[in-house]
């Protein structure tokens, strides 16, 4: 046993530079992560994180620059050889197969696993020490975000690496899930292995990591330690000026208000077995008022999406109205022709069509009624128009003119989906998870312009996990769980720990037996 | 040891082409290897099978007309396969297609009117509709397989056919031979050219590529069936009525496949038969992968497919090649094309395990 507490060098990559036509994601790139360390990797959408953590996985081959594993050079041609080494990934886009079991799918990443009894069990162990519930039976296909993430987790720790890589871990859990996390990560560094995080949420940087490599435009701008910085300055260093943290003023009283929407007793019976049915959901949302729905991951909120959009539409009783007008049976189509839009959880494959430009997929969520599509026709040009309008607005960044949706970071195309929808200058919006897994910046440019949107009269609902989010932009708080909704407060009137009770326990401010009612 | 595929990053547009370029080369060489296994002379038969079809006139009529339905009913078939619908009957829609136009000719027989042919057209239109509407409904309203469906129909269809010509449709005239009427000169398609071969059904097949071209990347319908195929969440979320394409997708297949075989009744054969068809509905299917399931594409790919069609003809005289060599060459080339198609979107990679 080496005893001397001088830092080992796990991995060093040194001078990395790749290149993608005339774009350089990453120029010059130096990081070294220790033995037993939790190292964060800062940077704003399209700094070259992504970049250079698959090149770390052997996804991506550097076209200058060195690797060293444990003082040895090492090439890493593909991820197998990465997980050879002892390097585990957890990626921001799940690779999951939806029509396969949990127990199926973590067999499928662990080469030599079966999905048996053992590996129940081994992922039972590791699901319960780490608080990751899960059920081994259940079908992908039927879990929220957060679940889906909780397998590429128990996966990776499964492989025991000796480097787990782990790219917006948080985002999709509660803040108890996450302090759950990251005991879990402190326990892995405490036995020695190494942990590179990636994330934009700079107070869990700061509270988790004892080193920090900061990139900038593809180049390293930093290394530091997040201890001794504040949120503020780390953030300075990865948008090279300061951010100014987007808060919602309280809204002005007594102003006369029109009720956009209206859920008066919702009732849709679960779409699966592993889904959530919606029970007695009742919301008033006025013009120009921002509610937030906050919840844990699978609490109802994706079926509250879907009964809201219409595109799945399975109400039983109860109803919806716009304005006035009953929608409750009315295709999604409808809705949007009504002046209502809509932002979904999933980015690819749901608000975009990977494969497609930014210019077609803007036809996804335009009304019938606008001009983009006259008599069934796609008006190419009129198209491009409108996207050049959505990139200039929003600031949405890809290589070249119109590129194809999978070719943009999560940020960009987060900004590119909200974009398209406030620009069509919409009555409501229901938005779910709006800034999971985007930077800084972008989160505060996402969270201002729902702020315009409702000043300028729009009703904004938004579906969020993520309580800083809540609280910053929210007039009133409603928690959804287990396929109901409390009523909506006012943000001044709750504090973090109530809205954090009503998430886990459901206990609905009542005191001793008085629980309401199922 | 173990073979991975992984999926690739970028796929460049010309490899994407270059991609059934490769695989039609491959093909011609596995093709040869059988050829030489069984005692020919591989060069012979590539001048067989590809010269000397291209470099008689005789042959490049045959081919145009071989042709023909390849390229209808292919078009139809891409509008299924971008939206991930898997039409296996385009046989059985080409069938009952022939049958209800050679119906209205057996039925108007004698009457020689304007209205017969545009009649046929119509009726043989309608009846491959018909055909595929039934795979679409089972699937829409139950959850039946469309793939499963739509072939077992192939076999009603034939079967219906078969028994129309010996029993109700049966030519009086014809010495119990089991055939109908020949159809009059008004229930017939016109050649192109006075003296020629090559009829309408060739104008209807190019009309037919360039609108679905235009509805493939113009229109709403066109984006709402590459949305449905590519990721059917998305489809929803855009408003596409995910029943309504799979009917439209399955209405033009069955169109364009009933038009084929009418074309090919009134145009080619002149007669209703038992069989009007050397499986040009399933050949089809490996048109519409060899265009890659674009129009222009798949007028090329039914181009070359008729020209390996007519080269097994002249292989079976000038080589005494069975026929059957043909279908296995078309057997090879799909799995060379499917293959091809694997491993331009993926790599393989040696693995352990």
């Amino acid at each position: 046993m080496i005893l001397a507490r001088a830092p080992q060098p796990l991995v060093q990559l040194d001078g990395i530079v790749k290149r993608f036509g005339a774009f350089t994601a990453n120029d010059g790139v130096a990081l070294t992560v220790n033995a037993g360390e939790i190292h964060a990797l800062l940077g704003e959408n399209g700094a070259g994180k992504s970049t250079l953590v698959k090149i770390l996985f052997g996804l991506l081959q550097p076209d200058a620059g060195s690797i060293l594993w444990q003082g040895k050079p090492v090439r890493i041609p593909h991820p197998e050889a990465a997980r050879a080494l002892g390097i585990a990934m957890v990626f921001q886009h799940f690779s999951l197969f939806e029509n396969l079991s949990v127990l199926e799918n973590l067999a499928l990443g662990l080469p030599g696993r079966k999905a048996d009894a053992a590996l129940s069990r081994d992922a039972a162990v590791l699901a319960r020490r780490y608080g990751l519930a899960l059920d081994p039976a259940a079908s992908v296909w039927s879990l929220s975000a957060g679940e889906r993430q909780r397998i590429e987790i128990i996966r990776a720790l499964l492989q025991q690496p000796k480097l787990l890589v782990l790219d917006e871990p948080t985002s999709v859990l509660t803040p108890q899930e996450a302090e759950g996390l990251f005991t879990t990560l402190e326990q892995l560094a405490a036995d020695g292995a190494s942990v590179l995080f990636i994330s934009h949420k700079l107070d869990e940087v700061r509270r988790l990591c004892s080193a920090a490599t900061i990139l900038r435009g593809g180049k390293l701008v930093a290394h530091a330690d997040p201890r001794r910085e504040t949120s503020r300055s780390l953030a300075a260093l990865m948008v090279g000026s300061d951010v100014t943290e987007v808060r919602r003023e309280t809204r002005a009283q007594g102003k006369e208000t029109v009720t956009v929407l209206e859920i008066s007793s919702l009732g849709a019976p679960s779409p699966d077995v592993h889904g959530v049915a919606l029970r007695d959901v009742s919301l008033k949302v006025a013009a120009g008022e921002i509610i937030a729905i906050a919840g844990v991951a699978g609490g109802g909120q994706t079926e509250l999406f879907a009964a809201l959009s219409g595109e799945a539409n399975r109400v039983s009783t109860g109803t919806i109205r716009l304005l006035g007008r009953n929608i409750t049976q009315a295709s999604i189509t409808a809705r949007r022709d009504a002046g209502a839009a809509f932002v979904p959880e999933e980015r690819l494959g749901q608000a975009t069509l990977p494969r497609a430009t930014l210019s077609d997929n803007l036809v996804l969520s335009l009304p019938r009624v606008d001009s983009a599509s006259r008599l069934g026709w796609l008006d190419r040009k009129g198209l491009r128009e409108r996207l050049s309008a959505v990139v200039s607005a929003f600031d949405v960044r890809g290589s070249g003119a119109d590129p194809e949706a999978r070719r943009l970071s999560g940020g960009n195309l987060q900004k590119y989906v909200i974009g398209r929808e406030i620009l069509r200058q919409p009555k409501l919006l229901v938005v779910n998870q709006p800034t999971w897994g985007v930077d800084a910046a972008a989160t505060q440019n996402i969270r201002l312009a729902l702020m315009q949107l409702a000043e300028a009269g729009a009703a904004v609902v938004v579906i969020s996990q993520d309580l800083d989010e809540v609280f910053a932009i929210a007039d009133r708080i409603a928690v959804m769980r287990a396929g109901r909704l409390t009523e909506a407060r006012p943000t001044a009137a709750v504090t973090r720990e109530d809205v954090g009770l009503l998430m886990t326990e459901g206990v609905v401010e009542t005191h001793g037996g008085q629980r309401d009612a199922a | 040891m173990r073979l991975d595929l992984l999926p690739r990053d970028d796929v460049s547009r010309l490899r994407e082409w270059l991609t059934p370029v490769v695989a039609f080369g491959v093909a011609l060489i596995i093709g040869g290897v059988i050829v030489w296994l069984m005692g020919r002379s591989p060069v012979r038969a590539f001048q067989v099978y590809v010269t000397e079809p291209l470099s008689q006139g005789w042959a490049v009529q045959e081919i145009l007309l071989k042709a023909t339905p390849l390229m209808l009913i292919g078009i139809g078939l891409a509008f299924c396969y971008r939206a991930d619908r898997w039409n296996i009957g385009a046989e059985g829609q080409f069938v009952i297609g022939g049958l209800c136009g050679g119906g209205v000719a057996v039925l108007t027989h004698g009457s020689g009117a304007w209205w017969v042919l545009p009649l046929m057209l119509m009726a043989g239109i309608a009846g491959g509709m018909l055909w595929a509407a039934i795979p679409a409904s089972l699937r829409n309203r139950l959850g039946v397989s469309e793939i499963l469906t739509s072939l077992m129909l192939v076999y009603m269809a034939q079967l219906l056919l078969d028994y129309m010509v010996r029993g109700p449709w049966r030519d009086p005239k014809a010495f119990n031979f089991p055939q109908s009427v020949m159809f009059d000169p008004a229930a017939t398609l016109p050649p192109l050219l006075a003296g020629g071969r090559v009829h309408w059904g060739l104008v209807f097949a190019l009309v037919a590529a360039l609108a679905a071209w235009i509805v493939l990347n113009r229109t709403l319908l066109g984006f709402g069936i590459r949305a449905l195929g590519e990721a059917p969440r998305s489809a929803r979320f855009g408003g596409f009525n995910e029943r309504r394409i799979t009917l439209v997708v399955f209405l033009m297949s069955g169109g364009l496949a009933g038009l084929a075989g009418v074309a090919e009744v009134a145009g080619q054969i002149g007669q209703l038969q038992p069989s009007i068809s050397p499986g040009y509905g399933f050949t089809a299917i490996i048109v519409a992968f060899l265009g890659r399931l674009s129009a222009p594409g798949i007028v090329l790919a039914s181009l070359v497919m008729a020209m390996i069609l007519i080269g097994a003809e002249n292989a079976q005289i000038a080589l005494k090649l069975p026929l059957d060599l043909a279908r296995v060459f078309q057997g090879v080339l799909l799995f060379c094309l499917l293959g091809g198609e694997a491993l331009t979107r993926h790599r393989v990679v040696l693995g352990r395990g």
